[in-house]
């Protein structure tokens, strides 16, 4: 093996996520050439949940990211999804016709996402507002962009040829296509795609939070005084992992357009604010794998109880946060895995050597 | 920038003009005028109160001075924030212990490491510098512990060490040996001293009388935000005005 190669699994293994073990590659492995040959068997409703399930994955692991390794929590994330949505349906649809026009419109609306965060964030974290007023002014934008969308209803307000649509949101938004391809909702290319996003996106995360800029991200979140007096420019770090968020709740915005063809403001509503913070606390925002797993399974969830109900799904996610953060607080998955990994890690403490105060130094 | 200003053989490696830090009514820091060349190793001593960490969190940019002006190797920092003084060189080692606790020693050292302009490795003498330190603490055996299970002294040891993976060639230490025995203070002693002698400036904040009579020739007496009395600690220790504010409480 290259030493390169050597370098990057001991950095993809390094100690920032769970997971290191080769039983548990062995599982992600087999778990990742199932999802691949899925539909091969499946029907398209279900590669079409499944897709559906998965889409929200690069917004979830985002707000992970930003929550859990970054120390900020924001109840913003909804927005980015929506101004992503809406600005990839709005140029989607004037493009419609041009060559890569979908393309084009895809690269405009994680750019979007990622500006308007860099920029609203710029003012938090410049401004140095206190760590639990930023989630509030996040869900503040968020409903400000909802109340906004909701009142555009009628001709005046269209960009273009496409209409903002008001309440009833934006329809007939053209599916994401790439040369003879298109990414529909029932596809399998949007299928394929959607995996391929959520694991590629996942061990490049990996990578990251285990780099040297992942343990300063830590730093800034345990201590970012202290990480600011070791040369770190700690405002500009937070900027850029909240505009780097932003932009992959953007990646789940375009996808769900994509998916569903359509954007409305109850996107990024009270409720749809709150569920990216419930995927992932409780499963656990201190770990990607934890998250990934949270909102795959809490979307799934959701979507079978939805069957007798809507408002039951909601209860039952409501319950399971309170739940959590009695019980919990480190959140379900990653409680279990610490759990299983304890007698293990008593066993190598034992066998290392004791610290000893005042040991013999080298200085005769 | 001044011309008089621009660096010159004889320009000290620090320098503070007339700096003037007040707390609500009560002023900390008062007209204060301090030179430290550089190599120098220099023990700030000074009754409770007498604004020996405000000056350290004036220096590291943890508080912005009310007015004067602090000097870095020629250049003007009074201004800048706290982060791009660590860059310029000026690291501060914090009085209570703040390592991240959760993370290992190692882990610990790389977000120290891992600054702008340090990405390909530190230079080699900054390096050996901190190898050395490492070793020295007994701290390279540790590497893969998280730092809450180290001893208080190793906390404090490793707090040391994060610092000098900054390369600072000012560093600032605020009770270096707060909690630590008698032993661990001689070790910490001696570190200092050969660091010092290795060529980093060191300014030294303490209140143990025994670990500055094992470090310091040159001492800096303040009180109520001023120098009232600075030179080698032989004539410090003698100095009547001293005697009476500050070692004679002892």
């Amino acid at each position: 093996m290259t030493t390169r190669w050597r370098t990057l699994r001991d950095t993809l293994n390094g100690p920032q996520d769970l997971g290191r073990s080769p039983g548990f590659w062995a599982v992600f492995v087999a778990v990742a050439l199932g999802l691949l040959l899925y539909p091969a068997a499946g029907s398209s409703f279900g590669l079409s949940s499944l897709a559906s399930f998965l889409l929200y994955v690069p917004m979830a692991l985002g707000l992970g990211l930003l929550w859990g390794y970054g120390g900020i929590l924001s109840f913003g994330q909804s927005a980015f999804f929506g101004i992503a949505g809406y600005v990839y349906g709005i140029v989607a649809g004037n493009l419609a016709g041009t060559p890569a026009g979908t393309v084009i419109a895809f690269a405009a609306a994680i750019a979007a996402a990622a500006l308007a965060a860099s920029v609203f964030g710029y003012f938090l974290f410049y401004g140095q507002v206190s760590g639990w007023i930023v989630p509030l002014l996040c869900l503040v934008l968020t409903l400000i962009l909802a109340t906004f969308l909701g009142q555009t209803a009628g001709y005046q307000w269209r960009v273009g040829q496409v209409l903002l649509g008001g309440y009833n949101g934006m329809t007939n938004i053209p599916s994401l296509q790439v040369g003879p391809v298109e990414f529909g909702g029932t596809s399998a290319a949007l299928y394929y795609l959607v995996v391929i996003v959520t694991l590629l996106l996942y061990l490049g995360l990996r990578l990251f939070v285990n780099s040297g800029y992942g343990h300063i991200l830590v730093a800034v979140r345990d201590d970012p005084e202290r990480t600011r007096m070791l040369g770190h420019n700690v405002d500009f770090i937070q900027v850029q992992v909240f505009a780097l968020a932003a932009a992959l709740a953007g990646l789940s915005g375009v996808l769900y357009a994509s998916w569903g063809n359509y954007m409305n403001p109850s996107n990024m509503d009270l409720l749809a604010a709150t569920l990216p913070v419930i995927w992932t606390a409780v499963g656990g925002r201190r770990s990607l794998l934890a998250v990934l797993l949270s909102t795959v399974a809490l979307r799934a969830l959701a979507d079978s109880l939805a069957v007798s109900g809507s408002q039951y799904a909601f209860l039952a996610m409501g319950a399971l946060l309170l739940a959590t953060m009695l019980f919990f607080p480190a959140g379900i998955i990653v409680s279990v895995a610490r759990a299983w990994q304890r007698p293990r890690r008593m066993l190598r403490r034992v066998a290392r050597e004791p610290v000893q105060a005042g040991e013999k130094s080298e200085i005769a | 920038m001044t011309a008089a200003e621009t660096r010159r053989d004889d320009e000290p490696l620090l320098r503070t003009v007339a700096l003037t830090k007040s707390f609500g009514g009560i002023r900390a820091i008062d007209h204060l005028d301090l030179s430290v060349p550089r190599g120098e190793l220099r023990c700030l001593i000074g009754p409770n109160g007498a604004g020996k960490s405000t000056l350290f969190s004036l220096i590291a940019g943890i508080h912005r001075a009310d007015s004067g002006r602090i000097v870095f190797k020629g250049e003007d920092i009074t201004r800048l924030s706290p982060f791009r003084r660590v860059l310029r060189g000026v690291c501060l080692k914090f009085q209570t212990t703040r390592v991240y606790r959760d993370l290992s020693v190692s882990q610990n050292l790389l977000v120290a490491l891992a600054l702008r302009g340090q990405a390909d490795g530190q230079p080699g003498h900054a390096a050996d510098r901190l190898a050395w330190a490492l070793r020295t603490f007994g701290l390279d055996r540790h590497t893969d512990r998280p730092a809450r299970e180290l001893p208080h002294s190793h906390q404090q040891w490793l707090e040391i060490c994060l610092a000098l993976a900054t390369n600072p060639d000012l560093l600032l230490l605020d009770e270096p040996t707060a909690g630590m025995t008698p032993d661990e203070t001689a070790l910490t002693a001696d570190f200092v001293r050969q660091l010092n002698a290795q060529g980093t400036t060191v300014l030294v904040v303490e209140h143990d009388m025994t670990f500055v009579r094992q470090i310091a020739r040159y001492v800096t007496v303040l009180h109520y935000g001023r120098v009232i009395a600075e030179g080698p600690l032989g004539a410090i220790e003698t100095n009547q005005d001293v005697r009476r504010i500050y070692l004679g409480e002892q």
